[in-house]
């Protein structure tokens, strides 16, 4: 039995066997593809001043994103809301790039009346789904920028004894907008004891409010052991308590990155010591469900929301769908020769034709019937 | 002329020493001179010259056995957001469950939505001297949303306390002990973010440094590394300069070069890091308060790890008192005399008499 499986899969990688079509290739093609065009991805940071986002972020993707930073003082802080601030990196690794946008929260939960802080950051996130629909219903789709927030990392503070009433408000209301992943900041102010006790709590106050923060998904089944063991650690871990650090210290002879202090070192890669390792495994190996659940979950609501309160959206006044399908397949044909597209510009032109007739079809049976039940 | 030796033997003071590195080392307050001149005192202050052995000095002792049989009265109040640990500080300082959090509250009470002040007394007694301990908590201070005016009800109670102590002694029968509630001091958690004082922290601070002593501390300092600390605390002075907010020991009050001196240091190292915890661990086979990581064993009373001791020592060891006095001399005073001058004199309250137009 096996020695025909065996011939059987020979049969398949080998080009020159019949029966052979070739299609098995195609991830490494689209591999190639992804890897020639870089990955972007959005990343929102919010969280009380002081809670060492930004060092966490310098050590996530071990680059300086902030150099030349100015702290405010209080007095400084008193007249300031909150502000935006989207910073662009690129990195690369092993000829992969990525296009990392951070986008910054300073001045959230400063002021003495925090009631109004998260407008400014919601507006922000709707502003990116409303420009990405837009672009969406554009004629020329071919360099979509997109801009929206991928995943929101939420800053807890250690130092309470569990959400503050800011923290919950704040989650209820992107929850359903951006994917949360709530983060421990300052983890090594919490003995271990202390540690486990502050995530149960912020796990049943999580579980209390109904707030949607992002779940890992499970392993699939044909994935390796290893893997599904790494899967069940990193959710088992959720909220991650981590530290972060800009310095190297010397410790037990090697050089490592932590945190020193009278007593002892503290190290940030150390799994021991804090979950940053974890923290950054689940980006990674996540980045791309995050971008996935962002488009299918989050995009998906604000637009059928969106086109419900209604509105124009493009120039010419058409809805496009744009369905994942579509998008892989016109991928290709970016880089096509020139009769492929000009027959794809027709093509958009039927569409665009057939869809504005079964709208205005639409239209006038609404008005028609306006208390239709099926309406 | 013949010598006049003075007795070897004396009663020695009863005044406790201050620590060494709060003052510099005076001369004693007995210095045999072989003049005989017996010169008293500390030195400032020429008085006549004595020919013999008074015992004016015993007056101290008398004092002290006067102030061992009544005990006194020492209230504290604790401000800051929750989770700084507040009630694990004052445990840690009066070495005993003093603090709310051992008697009736549990730590998963959901945060109040108003501030409220809630206050329990202790007796603690160490060496025969009695100190009747209340500590006034805050609970609710700037956990909310919108923290506008939440210092209000801490303002109020604080000027309350005034107003009793201010009816008790203007009435006509006093009592001969008036039952002293008000506040001596408060302590201010600092959250240590490591970067500035919050705008909170700003308005607190100048909307009470003239109503009550306070005294900021950084709190659950394990959290900075040592460059972090002296930074944080370096920028945080800055501030309440900036801002004029003056902390105890304020510096218009010191009475003399010494205290000048004395309280230059203290406000140099102000304000101070603390780390509170009523845990003890084994550590290099001493028996120690601390916190237990996995990285390392934070000392409580280690002063290269953080700054407790010193503000044990300056609280408790050495100002005790002088935060007493400036409570009733200054800030009592100041409260007293806005009263008067408000209502143009207050009426004696008295039990079934005329009342008599108050002679203040």
């Amino acid at each position: 039995m096996s020695q025909a499986d065996k011939m059987k899969q020979g049969q398949l990688t080998n080009p020159e066997t019949p029966g052979y079509v070739g299609f098995a290739n195609l991830p490494n093609q689209v591999h190639r593809k992804s890897v020639k065009k870089g990955f972007e991805f959005t990343l929102m940071v919010v969280g009380e001043s002081g809670l060492g986002k930004s060092t966490l972020i310098n050590s996530l993707f071990l680059t300086d994103l902030y150099p030349e930073r100015v702290i405010p003082g209080a007095a400084e802080k008193i007249e300031r809301t909150v502000q935006i601030e989207a910073s662009t990196v690129e990195i690369e690794e092993r000829g992969v790039k990525l296009r990392l946008t951070v986008v910054d929260t300073p001045g959230y939960g400063d002021a003495i009346n925090s009631q109004d802080c998260f407008n400014t950051i919601i507006s922000y996130i709707d502003d990116q789904f409303e420009r990405y629909l837009h672009d969406e219903s554009g004629l020329n789709r071919r360099h979509i920028v997109d801009n929206r927030v991928h995943c929101c990392f939420y800053f807890i503070s250690p130092l309470g004894h569990g959400m503050k009433p800011l923290d919950v408000q704040f989650m209820k209301a992107i929850h359903n907008k951006v994917n949360v992943v709530p983060v421990i900041a300052k983890a090594d102010t919490l003995t271990l004891r202390e540690r486990e006790r502050l995530k149960r709590r912020i796990l049943d106050e999580i579980d209390e409010h109904g707030i949607k923060i992002y779940h890992l998904p499970d392993a699939e089944s044909d994935e390796d052991e290893d893997f599904k063991e790494q899967t069940r650690i990193l959710k088992t871990s959720i909220p991650f308590a981590v530290v972060g650090s800009n310095q190297q210290i010397e410790a037990k002879g090697k050089k490592v990155r932590g945190r020193l202090y009278p007593w002892g070192v503290v190290e940030v890669e150390n799994p021991e010591h804090n979950d940053f390792l974890k923290l950054r495994t689940m980006l990674i190996t996540h980045m791309q469900d995050l971008q996935e659940v962002t488009q299918d979950l989050h995009y998906e609501n604000f637009r059928s929301e969106r086109l419900k309160r209604g509105g124009r959206l493009s120039s010419h006044g058409y809805i496009l769908p744009l369905s994942p399908a579509y998008v892989l397949l016109c991928l290709p044909f970016s880089t096509s020769s020139l009769d492929i597209h000009e027959k794809n510009q027709s093509f958009l032109r039927r569409m665009q034709e057939m869809i504005a007739k079964m709208q205005a079809q639409m239209q006038k049976q609404g008005e028609g019937d306006g208390d239709s039940p099926h309406l | 002329m013949s010598e006049i030796v003075p007795p070897e033997v004396r009663p020695k003071p009863a005044v406790p020493a201050k620590p060494s590195h709060v003052a510099p080392p005076s001369s004693g307050p007995f210095v045999p001179s072989p003049q005989g001149t017996g010169g008293e005192g500390q030195g400032s202050g020429r008085g006549s010259a004595l020919l013999g052995y008074i015992g004016i000095d015993t007056i101290i002792e008398q004092m002290r056995k006067k102030t061992m049989k009544t005990g006194f009265d020492f209230n504290i109040m604790v401000v800051g957001q929750s989770g700084l640990g507040k009630s694990t500080l004052v445990n840690t300082l009066f070495k005993s469950q003093v603090s709310r959090r051992s008697t009736s509250w549990s730590r998963d009470e959901k945060i109040p939505k108003t501030v409220e002040i809630k206050s329990a007394s202790h007796v603690i007694e160490e060496g025969g001297v009695k100190m009747k301990l209340t500590v006034v908590d805050t609970p609710g201070f700037g956990d909310q949303i919108n923290n506008e005016n939440c210092w209000e009800p801490i303002s109020k109670y604080i000027n309350e306390q005034y107003e009793k102590f201010l009816k008790e002694e203007v009435n006509i029968a006093r009592k001969k002990r008036i039952p002293d509630t008000r506040v001596h001091c408060c302590l201010y958690f600092i959250s240590p973010t490591g970067h500035s004082l919050r705008q909170l922290d700003i308005e607190f601070m100048k909307h009470l440094s003239r109503v009550v002593n306070i005294i900021p501390v950084i709190a659950k300092s394990d959290t900075l590394t040592l460059d972090e600390k002296t930074e944080f605390k370096q920028r945080v002075r800055k501030e309440l300069e900036a801002c004029g907010i003056e902390c105890y020991p304020q510096k218009e009050f010191d009475e003399d070069m010494e205290d000048k001196s004395d309280n230059d240091k203290i406000r140099e190292a102000m304000p101070f890091a603390v780390v509170g915890s009523d845990k003890e661990y084994q550590v290099n086979g001493k028996r120690v308060l601390g916190r237990k990581t996995a990285w390392g064993v934070v000392e409580v009373e280690n002063p290269n790890h953080c700054e407790f001791s010193l503000l044990r020592d300056f609280m408790i060891r050495s100002h005790l008192q002088d935060l007493k006095e400036v409570t009733h001399n200054i800030h009592y005073e100041t409260y007293r005399a806005k009263r008067l001058n408000d209502n143009g004199g207050l009426h004696p309250i008295s039990s079934g008499q005329d009342t008599q137009e108050s002679n203040l």
